[in-house]
């Protein structure tokens, strides 16, 4: 009696359905991303149950980094512009053609005004170093960052203010962020929190 | 896998015939390739999504006068320190009231919340400060508290010297 050979399949099998799939969505996740702007310094914000999701027109954006540097930035490139030659005007600082297309590029920035200058001759990738943005000073003897903002919204006054502090960063310094910008009535605050679930059993929000 | 069909012609063909190549390729890699790529988006975009907790100040110049007063027994003080603690009394004044520790667990924080806001109902105010070494973190964690226990009526008051006297108190009562 002749054994019944099994016959052996090949296990090659039709991939480019699942090629055709991975590609689509593939395709579909590149497109919905958003490039992360080239910031100075990385951030890492609390978390919170809030559920609005971030505007990101008509913004200006306060970092605050763990260590309290303050770095600003404002993301339409006109009002980055306008403030640059308004603060210029005001320090009696005349910025070169090839720093301010510098300045324009600058997603954000961290640097007393005086050394401004010296930051925009800088390669970009030397701006990151450690040690060269010391953080715009906001306090009551030096407010600059007031003057940043009250030129920013000078140009464009329906930009919000977006807080984007770190955890660990000291509660004083966005509390002086805070003093500084209200007095310029600025009463409206918006923090960058990451996202967290609501807690069960809490209060449940009314409408 | 390769489907590349080697199979040679017969040993007594004299004519040299064209290989017959398969038309199939190998899609494993490009496949790999693209699922690596997609798990790459995927957790890269929804892990940073960002949200943003609205903070109304009120406005410094324009103090209404016909505010009311608070009545003791319906406010509370919370005062956030350093090391992540917190202290709470009853009203403002810390002088006679009870100085108490707590913590932002669950079991902290929010559970005298939601018992002071049981008790008192609508009109519970909650007082907030901070001292200049708390951080960032924990004021957000004493807001988003307010919003968990649905608590409308707080106030973010500077830190002055009644608080520090408080939060001494605090301190020494739980030792």
């Amino acid at each position: 009696m002749a054994h019944v050979k099994a016959k052996r399949h090949g296990v090659s099998l039709d991939m480019t359905a699942m090629c055709d799939v991975a590609f689509l969505l593939l395709t579909f996740f590149i497109l919905t991303a958003k490039l992360r702007p080239d910031e100075a310094v990385q951030v890492t914000p609390p978390t919170s149950i809030a559920q609005t999701p971030i505007k990101d027109s008509e913004i200006i954006t306060v970092t605050v980094a763990s260590d309290g540097r303050i770095f600003m930035g404002a993301d339409a490139q006109p009002v980055r512009m306008g403030m640059l030659d308004k603060i210029g005007e005001k320090k009696g600082i005349t910025f070169t053609a090839a720093e301010r297309d510098q300045f324009r590029i600058m997603e954000n920035f961290g640097t007393p005004i005086a050394n401004l200058k010296q930051l925009l001759n800088m390669e970009s990738a030397e701006r990151k170093a450690q040690g060269v943005q010391t953080g715009i000073p906001c306090d009551s003897v030096r407010n600059e960052l007031g003057d940043w903002v009250l030129y920013a919204r000078m140009f464009n006054p329906k930009q919000r203010i977006v807080i984007k502090a770190d955890g660990e960063a000291q509660y004083k310094v966005v509390k002086n962020i805070i003093d500084a910008l209200q007095t310029q009535n600025i009463n409206n605050f918006n923090l960058i929190t990451g996202q967290e679930s609501r807690p069960v059993g809490s209060a449940k929000k009314k409408e | 896998m390769a489907e590349i069909n080697t199979s040679g012609g017969g040993k007594g063909d004299k004519k040299v015939r064209a290989k017959k190549m398969s038309t199939k390729i190998d899609m494993t890699p490009m496949v790999d390739l693209g699922f690596l790529l997609i798990t790459f988006f995927i957790l890269t975009t929804t892990l940073s999504k960002p949200v943003v907790m609205e903070l109304g100040m009120p406005d410094k110049d324009d103090i209404k006068p016909e505010t009311q007063p608070i009545k003791e027994s319906e406010a509370i003080t919370v005062l956030l320190d350093k090391d992540n603690k917190i202290y709470w009394y009853q009203g403002a004044d810390p002088k006679t009231a009870e100085v108490v520790s707590t913590d932002y667990s669950p079991k902290g924080i929010r559970q005298t919340l939601l018992q002071k806001k049981a008790a008192v109902g609508e009109k519970f105010v909650v007082l907030i400060s901070a001292t200049d070494e708390s951080s960032y973190k924990n004021m957000i964690d004493i807001l988003d508290e307010m919003a968990i226990t649905d608590n409308r009526r707080y106030a973010i008051v500077g830190f002055g010297p009644a608080y520090k006297a408080a939060i001494k108190k605090g301190e020494t009562a739980t030792k």
